[in-house]
């Protein structure tokens, strides 16, 4: 049955309605992504890159097209029924990372088990976010609030949220936006580690050495694809952080846009 | 399904608000406090009252001389004599049920022993008196049906009356000088204490309501009748065939006015508790609408906090949370704060209502019923005020909601 596709976009537009005026956000696209991908999307903002993000995640639904998602089709799927397969299929990190605040880090990671069907006893819940804490390296941290957390820590704390459900798909949004470039390296790190694990990553970002961690990027412009190519010279950030060149290459650069 | 997380979910947050919850919570906790105290003040005047007129004895018809209107019970009762003995002796032949009776006349005098007097009221009665009230005697006995026939000179007088005259010492057979006649102290009455009109009741020489009549008040008309009914269930009909009759002897035309007035004793509970049973409807009004205050005050803190949570309801819903999750989630918020606080305002309420009646000598009664009316209607306050900003947080998108800074 599976071809290998795990994302199928079929000629996918998305209007936004803003008064008697139709914006357009994506206007066409095609787009296929297989199962252990790292594709990064990239383009300049309003580029519908974002729009294309929420898409592909389950949080919007597109105006026209058809969206495959392991092979089913989404696209005409209700809001709980949505919230249903985020719930099992996709695991989302954030710019902001989007940690509830005066909460335990394991009480973050748990939070998407609450809201899947496996009624798991607390026991349980507390096991598993554990056992994800530790694969992100946050072993001994399980009882820190956010404020009590450094960026990258903060992001982790994240990961370990997507991750907790085992899901197919990793979505992330400008994941290294807020952290410093040492910070960031760690973060693509993981990303690595886990793509070589099998877990497909999407990530939305608008910086070039970023993009360098992926295996292919996808650009945007103006709502539709403009090209997407193999990464050539792909970055390894497991051997960057090892040899202390976990520095961006050139800083000017980070903040190009498309 | 999910409830049992979302309302760990819902308990954690207030938890992680402490001195928001506890504020927000105050106004149900004082709200429903005051209903229960109130209504508890309310009902223990109500049943003071009732217990007053109770002591009356049980199944009681009050028959007075003199005619009243409709709407001033009490006047004219002291008025005309228009009873007559004759009138008790026929009822007491005529009417079925009737098991007892006293005929009744009343005075104010001068009583006096030895070098002490002391001013102080007289009712003549009939033997049957002591049974009809339920009076029973402290020393001493009760005149009897011969004194009552003989017109002897004998009487029972009442703690008050005995210890203003004789102080301390034992009374029973020791001479009353009532209007300069010496009557012979039979028994002493057990203590009644204050009526409701704050009477002693306990200042009382009781008599014969012949010797009253032939030695100490002089004329020949009854101030009232006390009939005592063997049966509840014949109360009414007594009534009315009392009224017949007396009707019947005074010769009174149909359309006439009576010139006597007939009570039953719980026409005289239902005057008599109409007033405390408004107090105590007023009370809890008053209580109630500080509730409804409370409320308000939940659903402002509520739509506040879901402003200031937005983002995590983003992530709830964005990590697959239904609408369905997050109402539940914030209602159960609500109602947590509401019912956790109406069942301190219950606790503060009962402690608040001992407090009044050991304070004042307050009478209070907190009732199960009163306690289950708040506790559910401070619930209720919660689901009701919760629910639009619950509704207002479901609703949210998620987008939206995760941008939202």
């Amino acid at each position: 049955m599976n071809n290998g596709a795990l994302v199928r976009l079929i000629d996918v537009h998305k209007v936004y309605h803003t008064g008697e005026m139709e914006v357009p956000a994506v206007r066409g696209v095609s787009l296929e992504i297989k199962r252990g991908e790292f594709v990064a999307l990239m383009g300049a903002s309003g580029s519908g890159k974002s729009t294309l993000m929420n898409i592909i995640g389950c949080l919007d639904r597109p105006t026209s097209g058809h969206y495959f998602l392991d092979d089913a089709d989404v696209s005409g799927l209700d809001r709980d029924q949505l919230a249903d397969i985020r719930n099992r299929k996709i695991g989302f990190v954030f710019q902001n990372f989007n940690l509830l605040p005066r909460t335990s880090a394991r009480e973050n990671a748990e939070l998407p088990l609450i809201y899947s069907a496996q009624g798991l006893s607390n026991a349980q819940l507390r096991e598993r976010a554990d056992r994800v804490l530790d694969s992100v390296g946050l072993a001994g941290r399980e009882d820190h609030h956010p404020s009590q957390l450094s960026g990258g820590q903060q992001q982790r704390v994240a990961i370990a949220r997507a991750l907790i459900n085992e899901p197919e798909m990793l979505l992330a949004d400008e994941p290294t936006g807020n952290l410093d470039s040492r910070t960031s390296v760690e973060i693509m790190g993981i990303f690595q580690q886990l793509n070589e694990r099998g877990i497909t990553i999407v990530m939305v970002t608008h910086e070039q050495d970023i993009a360098a961690y992926a295996r292919r990027n996808v650009i945007m412009r103006d709502g539709v694809i403009l090209e997407g190519h193999a990464v050539s010279k792909r970055s390894n950030a497991a051997a960057q952080l090892q040899h202390g060149t976990a520095q961006r290459p050139d800083a000017q650069q980070t903040h190009m846009t498309m | 399904m999910r409830i049992a997380p979302t309302f760990n979910v819902a308990l954690r947050a207030l938890r992680r608000n402490k001195m928001r919850s506890v504020l927000t919570a105050l106004g149900i906790i004082i709200g429903v406090a005051a209903f229960i105290a109130m209504v508890g003040v309310g009902h223990g005047a109500k049943a003071r009252v009732e217990a007053q007129i109770a002591s009356l004895g049980q199944n009681i018809i009050l028959v007075f001389s003199g005619s009243t209107t409709t709407s001033g019970i009490r006047t004219g009762w002291h008025g005309a004599g228009t009873l007559t003995i004759e009138d008790a002796q026929a009822i007491r032949r005529e009417v079925p049920g009737v098991i007892a009776l006293s005929e009744e006349v009343e005075s104010t005098t001068q009583v006096a022993a030895g070098n002490q007097n002391w001013f102080t009221r007289i009712y003549g009665e009939s033997a049957d008196y002591f049974d009809i009230r339920q009076w029973p005697l402290a020393d001493g006995a009760p005149f009897t049906p011969q004194d009552v026939r003989s017109a002897n000179k004998v009487c029972v007088i009442g703690r008050t009356t005995a210890s203003q005259i004789y102080g301390n010492d034992d009374v029973v057979g020791q001479i009353l000088r009532i209007k300069n006649v010496p009557f012979v102290i039979t028994g002493v009455l057990t203590p009644k204490g204050l009526s409701t009109h704050g009477v002693d009741q306990d200042d009382i020489v009781i008599m014969p309501y012949t010797s009253a009549m032939k030695r100490v008040i002089g004329g020949y008309r009854l101030r009232n009748m006390n009939v005592q009914v063997g049966n509840a269930n014949d109360l009414s009909g007594a009534q009315q065939q009392i009224i017949q009759l007396l009707r019947q002897r005074h010769n009174i035309r149909a359309g006439q006015d009576d010139d006597f007035t007939v009570r039953n004793q719980q026409e005289i509970v239902d005057a008599a508790t109409a007033t405390s049973r408004v107090m105590t409807l007023l009370l809890g009004a008053v209580a109630g609408v500080s509730l409804i205050v409370g409320g308000i005050g939940i659903m402002n803190i509520m739509l506040v906090s879901v402003t200031e949570r937005t983002r995590e309801i983003g992530v709830r819903l964005a990590v697959g949370a239904h609408a369905r999750d997050i109402l539940m989630q914030f209602l159960i918020e609500a109602v947590s704060l509401s019912s956790i606080g109406g069942m301190l305002g219950i606790i503060l309420g009962v402690g608040a209502s001992q407090f009044l009646a050991w304070k004042f000598q307050w009478p209070t009664l907190v009732s199960i019923g009163s306690i289950a009316i708040a506790f559910l209607f401070s619930a209720a306050v919660g689901v009701f005020f919760g629910f639009y900003p619950a509704r207002k947080a479901a609703q949210l998108d998620p987008i939206e909601a995760l941008r939202y800074e």
